[in-house]
């Protein structure tokens, strides 16, 4: 049956890549496809690494948006006909698909050095390198508002307080982040978050804060759903991630603010997937794009922080607006004091369950 | 008999006949490559992977083989611990044991990092007891229930992917137990899949069978001019029209916006019409309406306008004529129409995700969840089983009482 299984995956694979693949761009040595989440994220990645590494080197970058997972890379490393080349991963999904084989394995010590000398061992923020990915940005998800419709929102419980505050809210679609905010808003600190998620009663009083709000949330799933779900009054306060309400804000003149307390900081990483073809190429450019500059320049384009101690001090202004982006980092100091670090050993553990019983909370 | 060059006629009529069968083989052979490559194929590899199960008999075989001899009792010998080591290191190199503690993870929260963590430190282990090793890196390898599990799980073929799909699962001895309540979920997306999906096609009747019968009826000009208004939509994306509907019936789209504007309603009580099943209905019926219209309207075409003329004659007011003359005639348009819209309501997706909010999810989202982000894909591939056999339940029920031979398209 195993070999069945494999056989005939082979045979639809080969003949789906005869009929579509085998024609496309992406074959060329030429060129390698970069997968990543779109919107003014993906533009900030165009904007500091890919055009810069084709004037450099003449090297084509494609780019191609997807949802985050590890679906696509699983079909593509399982029927033996990997297209994508250097995947954006979150870092649950970067360890999780190193351990299951479909992240390659990289040589990490010929990242090259700071700037300012220092070894990239040293260089990247810890935990921010792994086995099979390199940390590009810390990226947060926060509260924003409308300004218009609330007045006076302080702390994470005010999001939970429909009567203080009323009107939809928007959540991502997942357990992550919202469970860990139910605890917050119920008086758990941030330290204490995931020893008491760790715990039956923990979330069990986690989905109770949750269910105090349910029918006012409207609930999103790609990155570029809530600025917009604002800006259409959809809901008065959201979920979102930083640096894309951050352009909302800044760059296009929108009434709302962030709110950083309780904030929920992660990183994004690259990693390719096992069995490309072109991954001396894709390394290449891996190599090429985390290095100080680089994750300096994509601070202009965008309010996420680079992996790298030595990029900071070369954070500038933000590209067209003109903005200082430092003080609207996740990590700038006014905005880190209530921060807390997303656990991916416990989502690792836990997404499975957590996730059923968010699937079934929702559709009760 | 023989032919003039001497062969018997009976042979030669065979060679005749063969030569034409494979001719009309020929010429079918794309069509059936095409529908065994893109269709049999895939469905059948589903299938297959609805109770496939190859994670831990990869991964730790020998282990497995070990744990037959295990009385289920206590906690197993040095032996079984000093063999999963060996093959934990063995299976850290070509990664295949991050299958394994993904696969228990599914069915046994914590096994993902438990693995993960236990195969860092033995790595720096030379030699054993591993037994103590083990307890001392986790008290959970202490647990008899994980064994167990362990052990549950170490079949090639598993029915527990059924089991998860009707929110059951089995427990360490094997025996069918419900899931906690909190995480029951499948029954009833099932159930909802199977209402919202009859709710949109007695709406597309409702709604398409005056349409069809206008279309039928009126004079070529006009019919065409609405035959275009059916079509239009038609031709137009899935998503665009999705996304429309989202413009109109949002909570400031243009309906509350007229509503209010016209006083009907304050601006507070405006109508929560996205996000919820009452969007997923209006949505799909619009989309779905034209599989209505098309085959009512191809029946009622053929239906001559004398019989209700005669009906009329005979004594029967319009009403009765319309009901006992005209309406049984469409019943195979009514059929055709009702049986594909189920049919392709019953395996939406788009619509149900974009406008469905939290309480408009069908039984595809849920497969896509599975497919998409936890991996489950054993899970996902149960849960279409179970769709599919309930499409050709259906399918059969219908032949049953209606006859497929009575379903007209044209």
């Amino acid at each position: 049956m195993k070999h069945l299984l494999k056989h005939t995956t082979a045979i639809v694979a080969g003949v789906a890549a005869m009929g579509f693949v085998a024609a496309g761009p992406a074959v060329a040595a030429d060129a390698i496809t970069a997968v990543s989440w779109g919107g003014s994220y993906t533009v900030s990645q165009q904007e500091a690494y890919h055009k810069p590494y084709t004037a450099k080197t003449g090297m084509k970058i494609n780019s191609v948006d997807y949802n985050g997972g590890l679906a696509e890379i699983r079909a593509q490393v399982e029927a033996k006909n990997v297209t994508w080349d250097v995947v954006d991963l979150e870092l649950a999904d970067a360890v999780r698909g190193c351990d299951e084989g479909m992240l390659a394995k990289l040589p990490i010590d010929e990242l090259p050095k700071g700037a300012d000398g220092t070894p990239a061992a040293d260089d990247f923020l810890a935990g921010t390198v792994t086995d099979c990915a390199v940390g590009t940005i810390v990226w947060s998800t926060v509260i924003a508002y409308d300004t218009n419709k609330v007045k006076g929102y302080k702390t994470i419980a005010d999001f939970f307080d429909t009567k203080k505050f009323p009107g939809k809210r928007g959540m991502r679609k997942t357990p992550k982040i919202n469970l860990e905010w139910a605890l917050m808003a119920s008086g758990t600190p941030a330290d204490k978050v995931y020893d008491e998620l760790g715990t039956e009663e923990g979330i069990n009083k986690a989905f109770a804060t949750l269910d105090k709000i349910k029918n006012d949330v409207i609930w999103w799933e790609a990155g570029a759903q809530p600025p917009q779900m604002i800006a259409d009054g959809e809901v008065v306060m959201t979920s979102v991630y930083n640096g894309r309400i951050f352009n909302a804000i800044a760059v296009e003149k929108k009434p709302f603010e962030i709110s950083w307390d309780g904030q929920i900081w992660d990183i994004d990483l690259w990693g390719i997937p096992a069995g490309t073809p072109r991954f001396k190429e894709a390394w290449e450019f891996v190599k090429f794009s985390t290095d100080t500059q680089r994750l300096a320049d994509q601070a202009s384009w965008i309010s996420y922080g680079p992996t790298r101690k030595s990029s900071v001090p070369l954070i500038g202004k933000h590209a067209t607006a003109g903005i200082p982006m430092l003080p609207h980092m996740p990590t700038a100091p006014d905005n880190f004091k209530t921060a807390l670090q997303n656990d991916f050993i416990f989502w690792a553990d836990n997404s499975d369950e957590l996730n059923e019983r968010f699937n079934a909370w929702l559709a009760n | 008999m023989i032919t003039a060059d001497g062969i018997p006629l009976k042979v030669s009529l065979a060679r005749a006949m063969m030569r034409n069968k494979m001719r009309a083989m020929l010429l079918v052979a794309p069509l059936f490559l095409f529908i065994l490559f893109s269709f049999i194929l895939p469905i059948g590899q589903m299938l297959l992977r609805s109770i496939d199960n190859p994670a831990l008999v990869e991964g730790i075989p020998e282990t497995l083989a070990l744990l037959e001899e295990w009385d289920r009792q206590d906690v197993p010998s040095e032996e079984v611990f000093a063999t999963l080591a060996r093959e934990m290191i063995r299976g850290s190199e070509d990664r295949s044991i991050g299958k394994v503690g993904a696969r228990l993870n599914q069915e046994f929260a914590g096994s993902r990092s438990l693995f993960n963590k236990t195969i860092r430190r033995v790595k720096r282990m030379e030699t054993g007891p591993y037994k103590e090793a083990f307890l001392k890196i986790d008290k959970d390898w202490g647990d008899v229930e994980l064994w167990k599990n362990i052990d549950r799980m170490g079949k090639q073929y598993t029915t527990a992917y059924f089991a998860a799909a009707i929110d059951m699962r089995y427990n360490g001895d094997g025996e069918l137990i419900e899931q906690p309540e909190y995480k029951q979920i499948y029954v009833k997306l099932f159930g909802r899949t199977i209402w919202m999906s009859i709710m949109v096609t007695i709406t597309c009747i409702i709604l398409g069978y005056p349409i069809a019968y206008l279309l039928a009826t009126l004079p070529m000009r006009t019919s065409n001019l609405l035959m275009i208004m059916v079509l239009l939509p038609f031709w137009t994306s899935l998503l665009v029209r999705t996304t429309s509907w989202i413009v109109i019936l949002g909570k400031e789209g243009v309906l509350n916006e007229t509503l209010v504007w016209l006083g009907i309603i304050s601006t507070d009580s405006r109508l929560e019409l996205m996000f919820n099943e009452k969007g997923v209905v209006i949505a799909m019926t619009h989309i779905l309406l034209p599989f209505m219209v098309l085959p009512l309207y191809s029946v009622m075409k053929t239906i001559p306008p004398t019989y209700m003329r005669a009906a009329r004659s005979l004594g029967a007011n319009p009403a009765l004529a319309f009901w006992r003359v005209y309406v049984p005639q469409t019943v195979p348009g009514i059929g055709a129409g009702s049986i594909l819209v189920f049919i392709v309501a019953i395996g939406y997706y788009i619509t149900p995700a974009l406008v469905g909010g939290s309480d408009g999810q069908m039984i595809s989202n849920l497969i896509a969840y599975h497919m998409q982000k936890s991996l489950n894909w054993g899970l996902a591939a149960a849960l279409g089983a179970i769709l599919l056999s309930g499409v050709l339940a259906l399918y059969w029920l219908y032949n049953k009482i209606v006859g497929i031979d009575n379903m007209k398209f044209g």
